[in-house]
């Protein structure tokens, strides 16, 4: 099915959680946050939060910056 | 007795702000920030791609560091609530820096904007450090609001040109019953000391530090420099003059006395 993650459309299996897409993005959850279609989703809700077609989500992490 | 900055419910001792752009690696940053002894730290929010999965910044910032992610990229109050959200989701804490900014050419901000993102996280508990023109009805406004300090921009971000604004910031500093934090600009240690001695509860820098030949050199020199400052401001800096005052005995020393 297809996402749009972080502004991009992606194409995925379906049925996905949002700790499965973080996971398999090879990033670790506890230095993510994720919105999923404009809601932030709490750490603790990303194993049951599962991903629908043509869903948005953001990714977000801490970078440099003054 | 300590001279401790009180901000957003904690005191802090180290009056030097680091922003953590523009370093040329994680590790050297990581060293700066030691070096300095660095209290307060700003990081920004950016979409994470796969890409980028490697090093997470929040590894070489040392642990008792207060974070406070900035909203930059922000081109509007809801866009900048939408950031500090999702920044205080990410559990590093509730301090955030509002930066609200359209003009890309001298990424001057956007007061009006700031003054409403500012009146609504602060109702949500967030301890708010907006980002300004100095101006002093609008910094009176950012009070009413909530802001826990203002921060006045020195000048242009990253153009290391110094206290531009100082007269203004100047007024903010005798009107203004909460932190003033002078933010951009500030392009060497000395300025940073004159923001100080003007008396600044504290400074932010970011650029001056982390492009300088040698950033950890600068982070320490940065931070001696603030220090000297405050204790300079807090000694009572005297009156110049037009005229000279001396100051060894005017008396006659080898010529004959009358």
């Amino acid at each position: 099915m297809r996402l749009r993650i972080n502004g991009e459309d992606v194409l995925i299996d379906a049925h996905k959680t949002i700790m499965e897409l973080v996971c398999g993005r090879g990033l670790r959850p506890e230095r993510v946050v994720v919105e999923h279609n404009l809601r932030i989703v709490p750490r603790e809700a990303w194993p049951e939060t599962i991903l629908n077609e043509n869903d948005t989500v953001e990714i977000i992490g801490f970078f440099g910056g003054g | 007795m300590k001279d401790l900055l009180k901000i957003g419910g904690k005191s802090v001792n180290n009056r030097l702000f680091i922003g953590t752009g523009k370093f040329s690696s994680y590790d050297v940053m990581k060293r700066a920030l030691e070096e300095a002894g660095a209290d307060v730290v700003t990081v920004a929010l950016r979409r994470v791609d796969s890409s980028s999965k490697t090093d997470n910044i929040l590894d070489y910032i040392p642990k008792e560091c207060i974070l406070v992610p900035n909203t930059s990229g922000a081109r509007n109050a809801d866009e900048a609530v939408r950031i500090a959200r999702l920044s205080r989701a990410a559990g590093c804490g509730d301090w955030v820096k509002i930066e609200v900014i359209q003009d890309n050419k001298y990424l001057l901000p956007d007061n009006l904007e700031t003054l409403k993102a500012t009146e609504i996280l602060a109702k949500e508990g967030f301890v708010v450090l907006p980002y300004m023109s100095p101006d002093l009805s609008m910094a009176k406004r950012l009070v009413d609001a909530g802001a826990a300090a203002v921060m006045p921009l020195g000048s242009p971000i990253g153009s290391n040109r110094g206290i531009k604004t100082k007269e203004l910031v100047e007024i903010l500093i005798s009107e203004i019953k909460i932190p003033v934090i002078v933010d951009a600009g500030l392009g060497s240690p000395s300025n940073a000391c004159e923001c100080m001695e003007m008396g600044c509860s504290a400074v932010l820098v970011n650029t001056a530090i982390a492009i300088a030949e040698n950033p950890v050199g600068m982070a320490k020199a940065f931070s001696d420099a603030v220090k000297a400052g405050r204790l300079a401001y807090g000694a009572g800096i005297p009156q110049s003059t037009r005229h000279a005052n001396p100051s060894s005995p005017l008396t006659g020393f080898l010529r004959q006395r009358k």
